[in-house]
């Protein structure tokens, strides 16, 4: 029998592979496609303390191996969440982690507040990293002092993880996750989606309604392993990998380069099963490989590269 | 119930110039399928392209389902080049339906190019429900009109080639100006300009109007949030085509 699971600051994750943020709704959208009681964990998509339409269309655009959104963290609000959405998560025997996003400071304070209130959340992920609003997201999550002042006062609001997810669009991301680590963050989620833009020539417009928006897709991968590895380079806590992992090969790069757990987002959109089957696929792996423990994965990287040569030219 | 499935192509066939029919084998979506609903399918097995992309049902033939497209991208164009038993992963049936038995008597389908898809399928149905039905097809010229298995088709074409010049709108005024048409009710699929006009005849006229739109997806199935519609009234501002449409009473929505 391999060991699949993990546990953060108590919570026990069946396995390491969990669904990201804004890429499987509520849970409830697809049960009747998707064993959800098999993944690792589920992200739910940003609450935060009022409902928010989003922003206008056109929020899709497809890119080569990747997409772009600009959704503006359409979502249903932290009330309506509690009322409608929680009842069914509860149901689930796998993880719920919920997304918080704010404009304020005082509004993550009050949102992860009232979550507190609630049963059936096992622990929290802050995004300080949305590319795609005008307050909030990522002018906090470019901002060093102020990750790290929102880490700071909502740590003591909660004693269930508190995961914090950064943001690639910034010159160092080690810096603001050894910031969040400081301020007692049990975890990292990294990457969010990266700045980026494309244009009808026809038109000469820019294609999505915001001008840019967040890429995301296997077109990130080899960026967002570059980052997952700075972090772990540089901290103790754990690591949530994203970026584009579409197959059990992908989780296992994330792995071996220092991440913990990985999170599947994009690939939720073209099949929502991707992360169970990259959960079964980790443990085909590590009993194939003769692991005791796919954790044995996590940091194995072999390089003969010193970090600090890296460091140089990143 | 949506299904995701590895299904087998049954055949694949170039009906007008540019213009496709693609079936696959499916028992379980076929039987389940309604008019005016779309299935998500995806071009192949890579990244290139990434995304699915969504289809409305066109017609369903025993345990066959028949999608109708052009070739406008990479994506659609891998699908053109499908044979016989190349195996197709489908997502689907997804969406809202046509409202299609109601109280009405006189079925007006008005499609504007491609925007044909849906409505084959909608026709079987409206006669089996004993309807009347007046078909309005428009397409720039004569070679890209695909009238098959329609009933009652009004021909509009841009380049006066075939039928009525002008565009399909125009022609289904001149028809109601022509005609007393008994109880109707509009069904609508086509490009956003046409689907506008369409809206505001059947405004005019005090028309029922449903239409069908297309919207950028990136899953077809409420996940990614990607496709969304403003409300003509209501709470919340929008409303996503994926799962709250594709068909929407014209009067429900306010078209970009």
């Amino acid at each position: 029998m391999v060991k699949e699971s993990f546990s953060l600051r108590g919570v026990e994750f069946k396995n390491r592979v969990l669904v990201a943020s804004g890429t499987f709704g509520y849970g409830d959208e697809v049960k009747d496609l998707v064993d959800v009681n098999k993944l690792g964990g589920i992200c739910t998509k940003s609450l935060s303390w009022k409902p928010r339409d989003g922003n206008p269309p056109r929020r899709i655009v497809e890119t080569p191996s990747g997409m772009l959104n600009s959704i503006g963290l359409a979502n249903i609000g932290v009330h309506n969440f509690i009322k409608e959405k929680l009842p069914y998560l509860r149901t689930l025997d796998t993880a719920i982690i919920v997304n918080i996003v704010a404009s304020s400071v005082q509004e993550y304070c009050d949102v992860l507040s009232l979550l507190e209130q609630q049963e059936g959340i096992d622990g929290y992920e802050i995004n300080v990293s949305c590319p795609n609003v005008k307050e909030g997201g990522l002018n906090f999550g470019t901002d060093c002092s102020k990750t790290r002042e929102i880490t700071a006062r909502l740590r003591p609001l909660t004693n269930k993880p508190l995961i914090v997810k950064l943001t690639p669009n910034v010159t160092h991301i080690s810096e603001f996750a050894r910031a969040v680590e400081g301020e007692g963050a049990d975890a990292v989620s990294v990457i969010n989606t990266l700045i980026a833009m494309a244009v009808d020539i026809r038109t000469k417009k820019p294609k999505l309604s915001t001008v840019t928006g967040g890429l995301s897709g296997p077109a990130i991968k080899p960026i967002a392993l570059a980052k997952v590895y700075e972090v772990a380079q540089a901290l103790r806590i754990p690591i949530f990998g994203i970026g584009g992992i579409m197959t059990t090969e992908d989780a296992i790069e994330f792995l071996l380069v220092g991440a913990t757990a990985v999170q599947v987002g994009t690939a939720n959109f073209i099949d929502p099963t991707t992360g169970i089957k990259i959960a079964e696929g980790l443990r085909a792996y590590a009993e194939q490989n003769g692991l005791q423990d796919v954790g044995q994965l996590v940091g194995a990287l072999e390089s003969n590269v010193a970090f600090s040569v890296l460091q140089s030219w990143l | 119930m949506m299904l995701q499935r590895i299904v087998p192509v049954t055949s694949r066939e170039e009906i007008a110039e540019g213009i496709f029919t693609l079936s696959f084998q499916s028992k379980e979506i076929s039987e389940s399928v309604s008019p005016g609903q779309f299935v998500n399918v995806r071009s192949g097995d890579a990244c290139l392209p990434l995304l699915r992309r969504p289809f409305s049902i066109s017609r369903v033939l025993g345990g066959e389902v028949e999608l109708l497209f052009n070739v406008v991208g990479q994506g659609t164009r891998m699908l053109a080049a499908k044979r016989q038993g190349d195996m197709l992963d489908v997502l689907g049936p997804l969406g809202v339906p046509f409202g299609f038995d109601g109280e009405y008597e006189t079925a007006l389908i008005v499609a504007g190019g491609l925007g044909v898809a849906p409505f084959p399928l909608l026709t079987t149905t409206l006669k089996r429900n004993r309807k009347t039905i007046v078909t309005f097809l428009g397409a720039r010229t004569a070679i890209h009109l695909t009238p098959a298995h329609l009933e009652n088709v009004q021909v509009a074409t841009d380049d006066g080639s075939k039928g009525y010049r002008g565009t399909v709108v125009g022609l289904l005024r001149e028809y109601l100006r022509q005609h007393q048409v008994s109880r109707p009710k509009i069904f609508g699929c086509g490009p956003m300009n046409m689907l506008k006009a369409l809206a505001d005849l059947a405004r005019e006229a005090n028309i029922e109007c449903e239409v069908s739109l297309e919207g950028d997806m990136a899953c077809g199935i409420g996940l990614c949030q990607g496709c969304p519609v403003e409300r003509s009234s209501g709470k919340k501002k929008y409303a996503l085509v994926c799962v709250e449409g594709p068909t929407f009473n014209s009067k429900d929505i306010i078209l970009p």
